[in-house]
């Protein structure tokens, strides 16, 4: 199918306003470079939650490890800032990776609700223990190094930087999803016993998705340690009742099992966030968990599931008007 | 590791560790079984159990902080939290009782959040206690000690999880809650309103929670984020010891008592919440490496 013109012309705008944030809009780099992650944060989570169909609430357990492994690796290894950042989040990624893996077999053969409570126990057994183990730095967690550039240069190569894991991970899940790969997947949300039975090794493809998503949160992980500045266990690196919901919540607002709904939900939840910090402040983590369950109890479509049943046209449904068949 | 060596050195520790897990399992005990009669009856899973339980605390520091004694704080703990789990029933929970279960986990997970960032507003982020003036007991000529809140609250929560099982045994209300439990449609053609033991159901669940919360402020401390950990080890003793089997969850949850102190004292108390954790998924594993041998995965 080729791509209308309009298509083209829209994510080109879309590419250029990105890539002049810097320049148009310096006060909100941070901010918007936030973006970026919380947009990486939800297309991960629906690698597994939307597409596979299994809902974790611990995947911030691989953004936590990748971000331990890229600042202890600035600390120790004594290369300059920015050999260490880059080597550090790809040894990250590499070790987030590793562990979905090793975790994988046992983990993934959980279904359900069972699934989603483990992965959850999971996430936060992780900062317990990192707060406890004093190489780490403990409760108190750890500082990477210093930022070597000029002031306000920091916060530009971060905006770059995260705006580069988003762009890089929305096209390679585009064509993944495109790819045999993404049809399993479906599959084995649809039915797991009829995919096994069909002779997929539905684990090993289950295992297989959740290491992509783990490589690209431990990549995005080093990343973050370094744009805020600290590492805390609890609070930063495995920070399941904010980071670790909010993947979900995003991917759920808007429309899980599609490219585009993680992208649109990360960006409608950021804004309505940000908003909150500014007009409720003091009360803004009240009001963000009374949004979790209005969301989650009277919008479980998301935003990209509404336009579906409004608009089923444009996404490429036919429908039928006949009865349809047993 | 080097408390291991005095674990075997003075085996008198071990009558310690043995007590004090047997006596806080009682308390854990209380809040799984709320875990279970609302997953075996409304087929749903409670995330904002432990906020239950951290309410019901902050009942009765409040009572206690208004002069009364905070053994009397309990049953007020639970009748308040009864009207609470009412309330978040009618508000929120019978929306998602009928939808999947992502669906209502990820809900009770938000309502958790909303709670402990409620009780973070409005009570504030001290540590609480509600100081029960019990002292200590020492056996073994001072060898060891118990503290007398914990014998206490053993037996307070023994009673209330009796009171409860007459309850469900004897009274009209009861009797529905097991009729639903059974066989929803069945109860439904019954003439069992459903929705309204739902609404018990739910508001007896909170009103247990309560109770084990107070008992947990006595006997420790509350603070608004108390409460993950009572989630997480009520799901524990119940995947353990199963739905509706009263004397598998009282054993599971001293089991779980007992271990948790043990491994609070060998590998250090800032490991005791990352052990309770890493020991739920340890558990999910290998019940699904079990169950993979009869080919079968948990439901």
């Amino acid at each position: 199918m080729k791509a209308p013109p309009f298509r083209h012309m829209a994510v080109a705008a879309v590419l250029a306003l990105a890539l002049l944030v810097p320049v148009l809009a310096p006060a909100y780099r941070s901010q918007l470079a936030l973006l970026w992650v919380m947009i990486v944060f939800a297309l991960t989570w629906d690698l597994l939650g939307g597409q596979m169909g299994y809902n974790s609430f611990g995947n911030v357990l691989f953004f936590g490890v990748g971000m331990y492994a890229c600042v202890i690796i600035q600390r120790d290894a004594g290369l300059g800032y920015f050999t260490g950042l880059f080597l550090g989040s790809g040894a990250g990624a590499l070790l987030a990776a590793a562990l979905a893996a090793l975790l994988g077999s046992g983990i993934l053969g959980l279904r359900g609700h069972y699934f989603a409570i483990g992965t959850l126990g999971l996430g936060i057994a992780a900062g317990e223990l990192a707060s406890g183990w004093q190489f780490v730095g403990g409760g108190g967690g750890m500082v990477p190094p210093l930022f070597p550039g000029e002031v306000g240069g920091r916060e530009t190569f971060f905006y770059y930087l995260s705006f580069a894991l988003a762009a890089v991970t929305l096209p390679f899940l585009r064509w993944l999803y495109a790819s045999r790969f993404g049809l399993v997947l479906n599959a084995i949300r649809d039915d797991e016993d009829k995919a096994e039975a069909m002779g997929l090794r539905t684990t090993r493809y289950k295992t297989t998705a959740w290491c992509i998503s783990a490589f690209f949160l431990g990549l995005t992980g080093g990343a973050v340690g370094n744009l805020l500045g600290f590492v805390d266990p609890r609070e930063v690196a495995f920070a399941g009742s904010t980071f670790g919901v909010w993947m979900v919540l995003m991917a759920i607002l808007g429309g899980k099992g599609t490219l585009w709904g993680p992208v649109i939900g990360a960006a409608v939840f950021h804004l309505t966030k940000e908003l909150f910090w500014t007009y409720l402040l003091g009360w803004q983590r009240v009001a963000l968990g009374l949004l979790i369950v209005v969301i989650v109890v009277f919008f479980p479509v998301g935003i990209l599931g509404w336009a579906r049943e409004r608009w089923p046209e444009r996404f490429g449904h036919r429908i039928d008007e006949a009865e349809a068949g047993p | 590791m080097g408390n291991l060596r005095l674990l075997f050195e003075s085996p008198v520790l071990l009558v310690q560790l043995l007590l004090d897990g047997i006596l806080i399992g009682a308390i854990f005990a209380l809040a799984a079984y709320g875990m279970a009669l609302v997953w075996g009856v409304m087929g749903l899973i409670n995330v904002a159990q432990g906020e239950l339980v951290m309410l019901g605390g902050y009942a009765a520091f409040y009572l206690y902080r208004a002069g009364i004694h905070p053994l009397f704080a309990v049953p007020v703990a639970a009748a308040l939290l009864f009207a609470a789990g009412w309330l978040l029933y009618r508000a929120v929970i019978f929306r998602v009782v009928d939808k999947d279960l992502f669906i209502s986990i990820l809900a009770t997970f938000g309502l958790s959040i909303l709670l402990q960032q409620l009780a973070n507003t409005l009570f504030g982020a001290d540590v609480r206690t509600a100081e029960s003036g019990f002292g200590t007991l020492f056996l073994f000529g001072g060898a060891v000690t118990v503290s007398r809140i914990k014998l206490v609250a053993f037996a307070a929560a023994l009673l209330t999880g009796a009171f409860l099982m007459q309850f469900l045994r004897r009274s009209r209300m009861g009797q529905a809650i097991r009729a639903t439990a059974q066989n929803p449609r069945a109860a439904r053609v019954m003439g069992i309103d459903t929705d309204r033991v739902h609404a018990w159901t739910f508001g007896l669940n909170a009103a247990i929670c309560g109770a084990s919360g107070a008992l947990v402020a006595m006997t420790w401390i509350v603070h608004p984020y108390l409460g993950l950990p009572y989630t997480v080890r009520s799901f524990m003793i119940v995947i353990i010891a199963g739905l509706g089997n009263v004397a598998a969850v009282l054993a599971a949850a001293l089991g779980l008592g007992v271990a948790e102190n043990f491994a609070g004292f060998i590998l250090g108390a800032e490991y005791q919440a990352a052990f309770v954790f890493a020991l739920l998924v340890a558990i999910l594993v290998w019940r699904r490496f079990w169950l993979a041998r009869e080919r079968r995965y948990l439901r």
